[in-house]
């Protein structure tokens, strides 16, 4: 069975800076990949690449073994089979928690308005914000905006996540709840791509980890092998940073 | 306290005017009652004129700026030649004075005798403002869409949203809402603006007093029409306050 997602010698220079300097990587279906390394080594840079945000300098990405990455491919089509979820929310401030959820189904995949309002109270049901459904995003946490965040992710039903640093812009008390959600998804056999500086949470879900440095795939493996007993050099030396700052 | 302190002002300055030496014939020639009672049915009607040119003039400059706004943000090489288009006609019309706009429009225009070219000075004059304006416009609808985080792009288009998509569900509701006070301060400025279709001859309300002043060399039309004008804006002037009251609000919330 082909890889929902296959990255292809990913190669992303901005002017003489290269940033990702040709990266391979496969995710299957059901899989967990967590991207984790310092920041600046590529990872959010990456999941740009993969969600067509970027032009790429070389390289390939194949969604369900389609080269999405060809520039006669219509990107708004392909993208539709992805859902993002960023750093900072990026909710609409001047539509409502539904409203931003039934925005891609309505508009994008033509679901009838009612329909598309029923299955998103489902859904903001499922992650405990039923009550918030017509409030506007700036009478949220962080943590509810991200929660709706991901719910306006899953919408669609994509076939691939890419979550983006989700919890970095979050207030540590926060964390725990998207967490949980993200743990609750990888369970329920979605198919993830993650970056995230949560080694903690990283080595729990995680089917692969993959270590970037310097926009190279330095290693990856099993979260127990990359995490606790890395193989190269460079691994080490940041997983000890790591450990050293406490986040480990 | 606020009214005592305005009424020994309005006081004083009524004063200082009241005896200046001139003054006397000053109030014969510009606040004359009789010349008001007489001018005043004519100047309305002239005002009425000017609000239908208004009301139409701002529609179209809306949606002229509006669209210029747009095709100045369109992004990468291939869009270059409508950019720079866009680009020139805001400059060129920002930088036309009016009058010299009114001119050209409406004695150059109907001087090619194109047919299908109107020679109506009400519609000439219309059109000259409406260029005017939607380049202004043009320039307020551009900042209000580039003050949208790109973070709000790109979460549209990560949703599968094509670029038009993103401009009009997710970007410009936005920027709309941020730059609705300069829009009412420019919606204010047209207001008094309409006026200058008078010289080119359409009796408006400005034209009106002329007509009404030139009769017996009294200027009070011209007080009458001016005053007029004011009250015209002062609503507009107030919403434009409220609008920027509850946009500072609204910021301070979120």
């Amino acid at each position: 069975m082909t890889a929902v997602l296959q990255v292809r010698n990913l190669v992303k220079r901005y002017g003489e800076h290269t940033v990702l300097d040709g990266v391979d990587i496969e995710v299957a279906e059901h899989e967990v990949v967590v991207l984790i390394g310092a920041s600046g080594s590529g990872k959010s840079t990456l999941l740009r690449c993969v969600n067509l945000q970027e032009d790429l300098d070389d390289g390939q990405i194949l969604l369900d073994g389609t080269d999405i990455s060809d520039p006669r491919m219509n990107a708004d089509v392909a993208r539709r089979k992805m859902g993002v979820v960023f750093q900072a929310f990026n909710l609409f401030p001047h539509l409502s928690v539904v409203d931003n959820v039934t925005l891609a189904p309505r508009v994008v995949h033509g679901m009838d308005a009612a329909a598309a309002r029923e299955r998103a109270l489902a859904l903001l049901a499922r992650v405990g914000l039923q009550d918030k459904a017509s409030a506007y995003p700036d009478r949220l946490s962080g943590g509810q905006q991200q929660r709706v965040a991901i719910v306006r992710a899953l919408a669609y039903e994509p076939r691939l996540l890419l979550l983006d640093e989700i919890t970095s812009a979050l207030d540590p008390e926060l964390v725990g709840e998207v967490l949980t959600l993200v743990r609750s998804l990888a369970e329920a056999g979605r198919t993830i791509l993650m970056a995230t500086h949560e080694m903690g949470f990283a080595r729990q879900v995680a089917d692969r980890v993959c270590f970037l440095d310097g926009g190279v795939l330095v290693e990856s493996g099993p979260p127990d092998q990359v995490l606790a007993d890395p193989v190269e050099d460079r691994t080490r030396q940041f997983l000890r940073r790591v450990i050293a700052a406490g986040r480990l | 306290m606020a009214i005592l302190s305005t009424l020994v002002f309005a006081v004083a300055a009524g004063w200082a005017i009241s005896s200046s030496p001139g003054w006397p014939r000053v109030r014969s020639s510009f606040f004359d009652l009789p010349t008001v009672a007489e001018s005043f049915p004519a100047i309305l009607a002239g005002l009425w004129l000017n609000i239908r040119v208004l009301v139409v003039a701002e529609v179209l400059i809306l949606v002229l700026g509006l669209g210029i706004a747009a095709l100045r943000t369109l992004r990468g090489p291939v869009w270059f030649p409508v950019r720079a288009l866009a680009t020139g006609y805001v400059d060129l019309f920002r930088g036309l004075p009016l009058i010299i706009c009114l001119y050209l429009v409406g004695f150059g225009l109907p001087g090619l005798r194109l047919t299908g070219v109107p020679n109506d000075p009400v519609v000439l004059g219309g059109i000259a403002l409406v260029l005017v304006y939607a380049a202004y416009v043009a320039e307020v609808f551009r900042a209000g869409i580039e003050s949208v985080h790109p973070s709000q792009r790109a979460a549209a288009r990560s949703i599968g949203l094509t670029h038009a998509q993103t401009m009009r569900i997710v970007v410009l509701p936005q920027a709309v809402r941020r730059v609705l006070p300069p829009l009412l301060n420019d919606f204010v400025a047209l207001q008094k603006d309409c006026g200058l279709i008078s010289v080119l001859g359409a009796v408006d309300a400005v034209r009106a007093a002329q007509i009404a002043a030139a009769k017996d060399f009294n200027f009070t039309p011209y007080v009458v029409a001016g005053l007029l004008f004011v009250v015209l804006a002062v609503p507009c002037a107030r919403l434009a306050d409220a609008a920027a009251r509850r946009l500072a609000r609204r910021e301070g919330a979120a």
